[in-house]
């Protein structure tokens, strides 16, 4: 499989939110705006690119009965380095992000990737795939983001697009979320 | 009555699930059987308490105490990672029937984003260890309450027509929005 | 190159090695980022002061001191002085009466006792109704704005309480929270006991 066929592969056969279903707490919980859903896909693509890179230069160091602890310090590592030059250079993110960003590291994407790609592939196509299923996250989380935002508060990206009074503020809330990303699923399976 | 607080809280007003999108893997998982789902929260109310217990534990006497705070995520996954594992084996060894009941969902629990969730959120709600304790407690009884209810819904659901597109995880999500929207009724009492 | 054996040594110095190469890696991202991170946290409550005292050209936060409030807490305050003068104070504030966690806020009054502006530095109310505290109050529109008024006669309420200042539509609870944190503001200002205001903030 060519390393473009692999990309395409996590962005829309194997999206991971809209079709393997996983990483559905930062899907729901960070996205009450699309730049915020945006920088979480980000921010997971950076540790899955960079998990995936190490865990496939060091998989055959790694000996079998130990590879999932070894994964989690190595996907843990990324998470907190993540974590500090988040606080450290965009601290309104950061704050607005919160809690999930730490939860990155048993975001299940992350170690089903390491464990289902990485640890069996080479480097160049293990960063390939956590191009991939990164950005399809990404896409997914920002396409959320942005539905909620639209419907909820009238803006997108910050930018109004309707008066505010038109917006139903559910979206924005929790209960919104799991109904918004209910119906973007049940399109997605509609359109595949 | 602090206590009483933390428990409402916890429980109702900010449910881990509902309101904090926490745990949502196993409460979309493994919802379809309230038999299924009790046993999951009897495993996760478990596994919640000591692990939190544990993490607070080593914040205070060693992260804290040697100005290591930068290793909280790993040190805190590695040890609900190996905690899940010495439960199991101890389980398996002390009682078979309560192995058989849990030991399913065991290995599940180490990627629910709950326990790792409510042991960073402890410290950084600066709670004491009672408080803690009461915390993790309540909010494994609250990711009990969803789920068992959730689980219960989607047994009736099951019997129902649904429309082609929305089978599945779509009208599930929906069913979540809807019984989250119940739980914003509970907003306010503390 | 040969895959690994799962053998105990083989095992134990794998995970040790990755362990402490792990170690190395935040450690140093930790003095990195150290540094960045209190600048910004720094700048960051430097701006809040800025935004709610008149100009000033000392240092607020190497001057603060702490004052107890009426109900035994205690409470930040940062002097603004222009040339030696003190034109305002910035008090850090806080309550727990949200309607969902804790508010924090940075007040500014003038030597008179009156608000110059306020900032909300953390709130976790509900998204475009208790939300709305970051401007509500400062929007000048019947009389829901605080600017400019002065609690040396007693305490701010809101008018469903007896006060007059108007509620956030829909969030009295929110809103009773905001000003119950601005009362305490006050209350550590003067050092004075602010539950002997007109009406009880609750």
């Amino acid at each position: 499989m060519s390393n473009i066929k692999i990309l395409l592969n996590g962005i829309i056969k194997e999206n991971p939110v809209f079709v393997l279903l996983l990483g559905m707490c930062p899907t729901l919980g960070t996205t009450s705006s699309a730049i915020n859903g945006l920088s979480m896909g980000l921010a997971t693509m950076f540790v899955l690119v960079c998990s995936n890179v190490v865990i496939s230069a060091l998989k055959s160091l790694i000996p079998d009965q130990v590879r999932i602890p070894a994964f989690i310090v190595v996907i843990a590592t990324f998470v907190t380095v993540v974590q500090m030059c988040m606080e450290a250079y965009v601290p309104a993110l950061y704050a607005s992000l919160g809690l999930f960003i730490p939860l990155i590291v048993v975001n299940c994407i992350v170690l089903g990737r390491a464990e289902a790609f990485a640890a069996k592939n080479r480097i160049v196509p293990s960063i390939a795939d956590g191009i991939g299923i990164g950005l399809g996250f990404t896409l997914a989380l920002a396409l959320l983001g942005a539905t909620r935002e639209l419907l909820g508060t009238g803006r997108l990206f910050g930018l109004t697009l309707m008066p505010e009074e038109y917006g139903s503020l559910i979206f924005v809330l929790a209960p919104g979320a799991f109904i918004a990303l209910g119906y973007l699923i049940a399109l997605v399976n509609k359109l595949r | 009555m602090e206590y009483i607080l933390i428990f409402i809280a916890a429980v109702f007003v900010n449910n881990v699930v509902l309101a904090q999108f926490l745990g949502i893997c196993p409460f979309l998982g493994v919802s379809k059987k309230v038999e299924t789902a009790v046993g999951m929260s009897a495993a996760v109310t478990f596994v919640l308490t000591i692990a939190t217990i544990v993490t607070f534990l080593i914040q205070t006497y060693i992260l804290d105490a040697f100005g290591l705070g930068f290793m909280q995520t790993i040190s805190f996954i590695l040890v609900i990672a190996s905690l899940v594992q010495m439960v199991e084996i101890i389980l398996k060894k002390v009682s078979t029937a309560l192995y058989q009941a849990l030991g399913v969902f065991l290995p599940l629990i180490t990627t629910n984003c709950c326990i790792l969730g409510v042991a960073i959120l402890v410290i950084q709600k600066e709670y004491n260890l009672l408080q803690t304790v009461v915390y993790a407690i309540s909010t494994a009884i609250g990711f009990a309450l969803a789920l068992i209810i959730f689980a219960g819904i989607r047994e009736q659901l099951a019997l129902t027509r649904v429309p082609e597109g929305m089978k599945g995880t779509p009208i599930a999500l929906v069913t979540a929005g809807l019984l989250a929207m119940a739980f914003m009724g509970f907003s306010g009492i503390v | 190159m040969a895959k690994l054996q799962s053998t105990l040594p083989n095992m134990l110095l794998a995970l040790t090695i990755i362990c402490v190469g792990a170690g190395a890696i935040l450690a140093g991202v930790n003095i990195l980022t150290a540094e960045p991170i209190a600048a910004s946290k720094a700048e960051a409550l430097q701006n809040a002061i800025k935004e709610v005292t008149p100009p000033f050209d000392n240092n607020p936060t190497a001057e603060a001191w702490k004052a107890v409030t009426s109900d035994g807490d205690s409470l930040t305050i940062y002097p603004a002085r222009q040339d030696g003068n003190m034109v305002g104070v910035a008090v850090e504030s806080n309550t727990k009466k949200g309607f969902s966690g804790e508010i924090r806020v940075i007040v500014g009054f003038d030597n008179d006792g009156n608000i110059i502006n306020y900032n909300v530095l953390q709130h976790s109310e509900t998204p475009g109704l208790g939300s709305k505290m970051e401007e509500w109050f400062r929007t000048d529109k019947n009389r829901q704005s605080i600017i400019g008024r002065s609690l040396a006669s007693g305490n701010l309420t809101v008018a469903s309480d007896g006060g007059d200042v108007d509620a956030i539509t829909a969030s009295t609870i929110s809103s009773r929270a905001f000003l119950d944190a601005i009362n305490r503001a006050y209350s550590a200002y003067q050092g004075t006991d602010a539950s002997t205001g007109a009406t009880s903030p609750n």
